[in-house]
């Protein structure tokens, strides 16, 4: 994969904050700091371009959420902000993006994702023990030591409001727990390395609404200490969870805005179109 | 409404009582074969089937008591010579195949090892022969090793890659997103996960080559006694009972059949233990 960095424009940056960023009259609260800064981003898959001079700029210690039909890119750009589709050959990624005010492609791969970590739509445990698999990401770090990983093991675990439901079998299997026990198990093994952002991809699609509501609910938590980006299919979702929504479609970033905006008064019609249920 | 017509109709119903009856007697032809074999080899090799025969070494014709013990502790020789370098070489290819290699490299690699697969066994036999047996002057286990484990590379190399494969791409992805590097992806995530599924393959390689004779003829030849070291030619279950089976003698047509009952049963215990583990990992990793 090729990275073809161009030069950065704050200028032009902080109008695309601007625009993106309307709502934010009439008193409301002061803007945060962006988490990432993204200038004039394309995405290929060979040939096929998913992503179409994407420009926003994603706020610090909030819930964004990405919304759009399949295909639109969310989940592309999702995983462009930890790099993850350097795994796919034949991918190719043009223009810049800033994790905080530094480029995110000056970072080696491996220590991205430990900045920014990541959930996947299924939950993928590993064929470990529920303490492992939450130690996992610890011990790939030489400077953690041997004798902290079982405070931050327990500590991660309670902050995905998952230890009380697993501690009396912390060396069972991980495949042994349900489903929505699993993917907390992957939200505290994500957390478990003190990420800045935690970037979800449709975490809640294979869960039933008890486990989704778990998960919203410590998605709230721990928006205190961490930026997170949410792919969701589930409108209502988006609307629970998330402060701010970009909506995409075909490529594109259609709006992003607050989320009651985005819900309640969307600028675009398209927008409008497709949280009412009339395409997509 | 009238009552529904009849569902599904007398010609699919026959249909599936015969294409029922023709996989169940096919099914019972395979098992049969089998416990036709073992059996066979028990009633005729029963009589020679005793404590002697596990402990002693050959004794000469028409003199009672001996045994088989020398092949018997050779083929075990040979075997864990052929795994100490057939597999190290063929999981290590494996993981190459199924995680690094790409396009080009991945053909030549996959193309050769199923040529190589193909080798007829007497052909390997002749080839160490060249390589081992002749710099060396004299037969002996490391030769016998050496032409069972190269023979067994392809595939302990094609299994470790098809179980490799079979672990998800999401659980790459998931030691990847936490920072790991790919190798260490690989070695802490992705082999763990098929390492029941690796053994099972190496131990059903092991049973494979355990059985054959000829790269044995012209590399560890034979023994009428004990070999000790890895240097002397040695005795081997296969051998021993093709030996026996040519000579004009009843009592070592008997022993042969013996040898072949004793081997067997030995196969057939690793093949039993090798589904075991590979249950016992399917229960891991399905809680």
């Amino acid at each position: 994969m090729t990275t073809l960095m161009k030069p950065f424009d704050l200028t032009q940056l902080s109008k695309a904050h601007e625009v993106r960023f309307a709502g934010r009259e009439s008193g409301e609260e002061q803007l945060p700091w962006p988490q990432f800064t993204v200038a004039d981003l394309n995405f290929f898959y060979g040939q096929q371009q998913a992503l179409k001079d994407i420009n926003l700029i994603v706020p610090n210690k909030r819930v964004t959420a990405f919304i759009g039909p399949s295909g639109c890119g969310k989940t592309t750009l999702l995983r462009t902000f930890n790099r993850m589709n350097e795994t796919i050959p034949g991918t190719r990624v043009e223009g810049s993006i800033l994790l905080g005010d530094k480029d995110l492609f000056s970072f080696p791969a491996t220590t991205l994702r430990r900045v920014v970590g990541m959930v996947f739509q299924k939950p993928t445990p590993f064929p470990k023990s529920i303490f492992d698999n939450v130690a996992y990401g610890l011990r790939l770090d030489p400077k953690v030591r041997r004798s902290e990983i079982a405070d931050k093991v327990e500590q991660s675990l309670r902050r995905a409001a998952l230890w009380d439901e697993v501690k009396d079998n912390l060396h069972q299997s991980a495949n042994g727990i349900s489903g929505g026990q699993q993917q907390r198990l992957c939200i505290a093994r994500a957390l478990a390395v003190d990420p800045e952002v935690l970037l979800l991809d449709e975490p809640c699609s294979a869960l039933d609404p008890i486990s989704t509501a778990k998960i919203e609910d410590l998605l709230f938590e721990i928006k205190n200490s961490c930026t997170i980006i949410i792919v969701t299919h589930n409108m209502l979702q988006a609307a629970r969870v998330a402060d701010y929504v970009g909506f995409f479609l075909a490529g594109e970033l259609i709006e992003l805005n607050r989320a009651k905006q985005i819900f309640q008064n969307p600028e675009k019609k398209q927008t409008q179109d497709y949280i009412t249920g009339r395409f997509g | 409404m009238s009552a529904t017509p009849s569902y599904p109709p007398a010609s699919r119903k026959i249909m599936n009582v015969v294409m029922l009856s023709l996989t169940g007697l096919c099914t019972l032809l395979v098992l049969s074969v089998l416990f036709t074999i073992l059996g066979y080899l028990l009633w005729k090799g029963v009589h020679a089937l005793n404590l002697n025969f596990f402990i002693n070494l050959p004794a000469p014709v028409g003199e009672s008591g001996g045994g088989v013990a020398n092949a018997i502790v050779g083929t075990l020789k040979l075997l864990g010579m052929a795994t100490l370098i057939g597999v190290p070489i063929g999981l290590l290819g494996g993981i190459y195949l199924s995680e690094f290699a790409g396009g080009w490299s991945a053909f030549a690699v996959r193309y050769t090892t199923d040529l190589l697969n193909g080798v007829p066994s007497v052909v390997m036999g002749i080839f160490v022969y060249t390589l081992v047996v002749l710099p060396m002057h004299h037969f002996s286990t490391l030769a016998g090793g050496i032409a069972l484990g190269i023979m067994m590379i392809p595939i302990a190399l094609r299994s470790t890659e098809d179980f490799l494969r079979a672990v998800p791409r999401s659980l790459r992805e998931g030691g990847l997103a936490l920072g790991a590097s790919k190798s260490e992806t690989i070695f802490t995530i992705v082999i763990p996960a098929a390492i029941y599924g690796i053994l099972t393959g190496v131990m059903l390689d092991i049973a494979r080559v355990a059985g054959e004779t000829a790269p044995l003829l012209f590399t560890a030849f034979g023994n009428q006694f004990n070999s000790p070291g890895w240097m002397q030619p040695t005795a081997s279950l296969p051998v021993v009972i093709y030996n026996y089976a040519i000579s004009p003698y009843d009592e070592w047509h008997q022993q042969a059949w013996a040898a072949g009952f004793v081997l067997l049963s030995g196969l057939l215990v690793v093949s039993i233990l090798a589904r075991m583990i590979l249950a016992r990992g399917k229960k891991m990793s399905h809680g």
